[in-house]
């Protein structure tokens, strides 16, 4: 099972581990990671669940859609070129040991 | 004495499931039970009109947290168990198989059930569905569609939605509305008209201002046909009624909590009794700055009063902050609201409903105070901030689709306070 770590403004890294197929979002609500809220259950309606992906891994993940851009726009905290929706994202083998921010707000 | 949870909820929903969630993120320590009357452990319901019904996704899918989170998580959920009777003064509930449990404090996530024809009109006919849990669609998901004669009773969300799908899975459909206009009460007229143009426009029979005079029956008991009340007669193969729903407020009521259309709740979401709470689409919020009391069906309304209350027994006091907002997908358009739409409002709209692709912004004082926008997240993204943030815009400069919004908005802005 590929792991993940969502790092906390507070520095604290939070690492889990979860099955392919799964999006980021869902990963992060199911091991109640701080900070990540998935308001909308994954809709691209509400951007609560906006992270800052690490650099060395940006240009690894699937590219953005449109739809995806233009609510990045809603996001509470600023987005940068390393912000994505991580209910976007789908969990892969390949992403073994992606790391991410979790932003001080969602809201 | 020690009660068999610290917190019981009530119904095993969205709001539950959301609350019992956030009360563990926060660290609240007590024991949480969940009683829920289906058979399921919480799930979410919108895709059930959308992609559960166009058979994308699977049941399990709509869970919000897989079934081993509650376990890992110590919240004990008891599903396909009622709730028969609440009792305030011993601190218990009797379930419907008997078993007494007590707690300390209490919350009702109940929800709603659809609202019903009255018998009088409509017999509990085998083809006739309401559409509010997963068995419900799943009995619908069963009935063959292509070349089908579908009537949808209720021109809302959920009916709208449905009849959406019905025509992508190439059934006949006829949806009657008995107001003078679909969506009438969440919308202006122009949003209306787009979606009456738009089913149109994609095969369904749309009739507003008609209502069902007489149903007729087969020997078996099957609905068969429809009386309108313009005259037609419309046979009908299934039957789908979507005319709202009742809020599950009578066990409360019973318990000797206030209720009047949904439990009363404060912004905390705390009712009339000690330790009693309630959240979702069940809770109807009183004091609103002035604002009547109202009670939101929807999904971001009931996981922020998760929120809220998971704050609140967790020493936060924070009370609701966002403006509620909704979406809607209907065939290939993407409806997405915010804020409520008042009838005395002024009207913004930015783009053309003709390309399907436009928003209306409504401003009260000029401040914006909703949004519906139409395959347009941008300025559903923009429009969102300027509502909580109470900006003052320039109707004629917001108008210009050639800006974007939070740019023509800013460049006549004023905040209120
Ligand atoms: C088809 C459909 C489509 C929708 N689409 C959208 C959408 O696109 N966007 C949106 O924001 N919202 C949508 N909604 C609304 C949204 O699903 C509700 O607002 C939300 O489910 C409310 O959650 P809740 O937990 O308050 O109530 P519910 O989800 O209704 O849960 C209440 C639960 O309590 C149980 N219960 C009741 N009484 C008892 C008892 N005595 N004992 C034990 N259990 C009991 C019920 O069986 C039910 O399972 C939709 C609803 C439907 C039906
Ligand atoms: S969960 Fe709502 S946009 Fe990602």
């Amino acid at each position: 099972m590929p792991e993940v770590t969502f790092t906390q403004p507070s520095g604290e890294r939070i690492t889990v581990s979860a099955d392919v197929g799964r999006s980021l979002m869902k990963v992060a609500v199911e091991n109640l990671v701080p900070g990540i809220v998935g308001e909308c259950g994954g809709d691209l309606s509400c951007a609560t669940c906006h992270v800052f992906v690490d650099v060395p891994w940006v240009a690894k993940l699937p590219p953005m859609t449109a739809e995806e851009e233009q609510m990045l726009d809603v996001t509470a905290e600023e987005p940068t070129a390393a912000s994505r929706l991580c209910c976007q994202i789908t969990l892969t083998e390949d992403l073994d040991g992606l790391s991410l921010h979790v932003p001080e707000t969602q809201r | 004495m020690t009660a068999d949870s610290d917190l019981l909820i009530i119904g095993g929903g969205q709001a539950a499931g959301e609350l019992a969630a956030a009360l563990r993120s926060r660290d609240w320590g007590g024991s949480i039970a969940i009683v829920g009357e289906e058979d399921h452990v919480p799930y979410t319901r919108p895709p059930l009109s959308k992609a559960y019904l166009r058979g994308e996704v699977e049941a399990a899918d709509l869970y919000l947290r897989r079934p081993d989170f509650y376990d890992r998580h110590g919240i004990a959920v008891s599903a396909g168990v009622a709730v028969a009777d609440v009792d305030l003064e011993a601190q218990t509930v009797t379930l419907d198989d008997g078993r007494v449990r007590t707690w300390r404090k209490l919350v009702f996530a109940t929800g709603g059930r659809p609202r019903r024809l009255p018998d009088s009109i409509l017999r509990s006919a085998p083809n006739v569905h309401y559409i509010r849990t997963l068995a419900d669609v799943d009995r619908l998901k069963a009935v063959r569609t292509d070349g089908a004669s579908f009537v949808v009773v209720g021109g809302g969300y959920v009916g709208l939605e449905i009849a959406s799908v019905l025509r992508s899975l190439d059934a006949q459909v006829t949806l009657v509305e008995a107001a003078v206009r679909l969506l009438g009460r969440v919308t202006s007229p122009v949003v209306s008209e787009f979606f009456r143009r738009l089913h149109r426009d994609r095969g369904v029979d749309v009739r507003v201002g008609t209502a069902v005079v007489e149903y007729q029956y087969s020997d078996a008991g099957n609905v068969i046909g429809a009386v309108l009340s313009d005259g037609s007669r419309i046979a009908v193969d299934q039957l789908l009624v979507g005319i709202g729903m009742v809020p599950n407020d009578e066990l409360a009521a019973r318990a000797g909590i206030d209720v009047d259309g949904g439990i009363l709740v404060d912004r905390f979401c705390r009712t009339s009794a000690n330790d009693v709470f309630a959240v979702g689409d069940v809770a109807k919020v009183t004091d609103l700055d002035g604002e009547p009391p109202r009670r939101l069906e929807s999904m971001p309304n009931a996981v922020s009063h998760a929120r809220v209350l998971a704050d609140y027994l967790s020493g936060v006091e924070q009370p609701a902050v966002d403006p509620p907002w909704f979406w809607s997908d209907q065939y290939d358009i993407k409806l997405q609201s915010a804020g409520l739409v008042v009838p005395d409002d002024e009207l913004v709209i930015r783009g053309n409903p003709d390309e399907r692709r436009f928003s209306v912004l409504y401003l009260r004082d000029g401040v914006v105070t909703a949004v519906d926008a139409i395959g347009s997240r941008a300025d559903y993204a923009a429009a969102r901030k300027l509502i909580a943030q109470r900006v003052l815009v320039d109707a004629g400069i917001a108008a210009d689709p050639g800006r974007r919004l939070l740019e023509a908005a800013l460049a006549s802005a004023g905040t209120t306070d």
